[in-house]
């Protein structure tokens, strides 16, 4: 199995090997759904590889697709031409080997801290103890570790995401769908939690799709950023991110922000986006 | 005002991590009178409400006393107190109540359990759901009273009291817990079904805790139900409960024995609705 083989190295700036299969292959996806007012056209002819222990971020309008692309990639939603392969395997059902973390944490309110990052486990019928150990761990990594008991009304937004990560990552996913996980945070915290998260991921291997409208977020935090076109949705560009000037060649979101490339990416992708203000 | 300001942005910190309130120095003077202040408030609530009762019984007994109302329809407050001690003496009063409160515990129960495990069938099947609605709303809108006489042959003296109760307070259960199903967080199912949820775990992980909020309402209303429920039929069928009392009462005219049996009545259901009070405050700590 490739997934044994290569598990990403934790710097993650390289695609992978030649002769090395993508951990995500999306060929040819388009979505057309129906409603009582016609059909739309979501998404056209995306093809897209992402290497095991990349980091990619696709950046377009609102509207042109981008999450409604996650969707299908975690096998939520049926595309209605093309196909996702992860590690070779089409993806037709939410698969374990993929985490999602959505716009919000949408923690359940009934359950502490401890036993919201264990929902995934219990749903997987996973071994509890094990997963109990890896939840305390990982909560532990993304600063959570005195608050296990808690329930979330206790805590703050940026809390309440970093709890969001490690119910993802206690399932242990090779891949990590990342869909405006910071959209509801304030400015400062939201700058705070994506070093966090990038770090926590980055250090874990894991291959990771993130979506954004936030062309700086997307630069900082990834290698590679795909531009999708308004709807329907097509790749209009993908752009390779590098910081050469970073002694070592992977700053993190923060540092990459004040480093000299950042304001050359910046604005060749907003061109990109070709934003126009209305109204 | 600056107090007012100061408060409501105290409220939005998490308790836990709350650096502004201070211990350390203890209670300042200005705290200390605010506590007083709030304490007096809730001692001045309670005083008012047992006023108000003290009020109503006294224009009662004054009332019927000067012949204003006619006692011999109306009974007075101490005219009960003997009949009350004589029921409880001769153990027929604990007998009467302990056979209402275990007949509505038992339509209580059995329509809460019947009402969830209904809605969950709704909640599972939209296409179930929209062929029943129509029949749903008219059964919940039916005066259920209408049945007694049937439940009565259908289904003998004691099943028929518990039926009334189970027919009058299921069809709120059912249409109160669907609402709580059916407002459901979608993004909460979302969330459920990344991790390869199937139906039934997003039924038990997701949407039936996420409604206990609205099923402790459903309890609520549920238990009065039942309770009128098990009176009802008490009415027709039954040879004890506090309904067989009233109408027994009533129908040799000793209005004492009714007027007695009513205010158990009341007694009874002002428990029952504060230990479900209790669970709901208990509970509904998490939901916050």
């Amino acid at each position: 199995m490739s997934a044994a083989i290569n598990r990403g190295s934790p710097l993650g700036t390289a695609p992978a090997a030649g002769g090395t299969r993508p951990r995500i292959e999306i060929d040819n996806v388009s979505l057309r759904y129906f409603s009582s007012r016609g059909e739309t056209q979501a998404l056209d002819g995306i093809s897209l590889e992402i290497a095991a222990g990349e980091f990619v971020s696709i950046i377009g309008q609102s509207g042109c697709g981008k999450s409604t692309l996650l969707s299908i990639i975690a096998g939520i939603l049926e595309p209605s031409r093309g196909s996702v392969l992860v590690d070779g395997q089409p993806v037709t059902a939410p698969s374990q080997r993929i985490g999602y973390m959505l716009q919000q944490d949408y923690l359940y309110e009934w359950r502490t801290i401890l036993d919201n990052a264990l929902l995934g486990a219990e749903i997987q019928k996973r071994d509890l103890k094990k997963a109990r150990q890896r939840a305390i761990q990982l909560l532990e990594k993304c600063g959570m570790g005195d608050f296990i008991h808690h329930y979330p009304r206790q805590l703050s937004g940026g809390m309440r995401q970093r709890v969001a990560l490690a119910r993802t990552l206690v399932t242990n996913p090779d891949v990590v769908l990342l869909d405006e996980p910071f959209s509801a945070l304030d400015s400062q915290t939201r700058l705070a939690i994506a070093d966090e998260v990038a770090d926590v991921l980055r250090s874990e291997g894991k291959s990771v799709v993130l979506v954004t409208h936030d062309i700086g977020e997307a630069i900082a935090m990834t290698d590679r950023v795909v531009v999708l076109s308004r709807r329907p949705g097509r790749i209009k560009s993908q752009h390779m991110i590098g910081f050469p000037s970073h002694p070592q060649g992977r700053p993190t979101p923060f540092e990459a922000r004040s480093l000299p490339e950042f304001n050359g990416y910046f604005s060749t992708l907003w061109d990109e986006l070709d934003v126009h203000v209305e109204g | 005002m600056s107090t007012l300001d100061l408060r409501s942005v105290q409220s939005t910190i998490p308790a836990a991590v709350d650096p502004a309130i201070l211990h350390a120095s203890g209670p300042s003077p200005a705290y200390l009178e605010y506590l007083r202040r709030e304490k007096r408030k809730t001692v001045l609530i309670l005083v008012s409400r047992l006023l108000l009762l003290v009020l109503c019984l006294a224009m009662w007994e004054v009332a019927a006393r000067t012949k204003l109302v006619n006692p011999m329809l109306t009974s007075y407050p101490s005219a009960l107190w003997p009949t009350f001690l004589d029921l409880a003496e001769n153990g027929k009063l604990g007998l009467h109540t302990w056979a209402t409160f275990k007949a509505t515990m038992i339509g209580f129960a059995s329509s809460m359990c019947l009402g969830i495990a209904i809605a969950a069938g709704l909640w599972w099947s939209d296409f179930v759901y929209k062929v029943l609605d129509p029949f749903l709303v008219v059964a919940n809108a039916m005066p259920k009273i209408a049945f007694v006489p049937i439940f009565y042959i259908w289904l003998g003296s004691e099943y028929s009291v518990y039926g009334m109760a189970v027919s009058i307070a299921v069809f709120v259960t059912i249409l109160a817990a669907y609402e709580g199903f059916r407002a459901t967080d979608v993004n909460k199912i979302k969330l459920a079904l990344t991790l390869g949820a199937s139906r039934g775990q997003i039924l038990t992980k997701v949407v039936l805790p996420g409604s206990v909020p609205a099923l402790i309402s459903a309890l609520k209303m549920n238990i009065g139900l039942s309770l009128v429920g098990v009176i009802v039929g008490e009415f027709q069928s039954a040879s004890e409960g506090l309904g067989f009392l009233i109408i027994n009462g009533s129908q040799v005219f000793k209005l004492n024995i009714v007027m007695t049996a009513i205010a158990v009545l009341g007694v009874l259901s002002g428990v029952m609705y504060l230990v479900i009070a209790r669970i709901e405050a208990a509970t509904m700590q998490r939901y916050a």
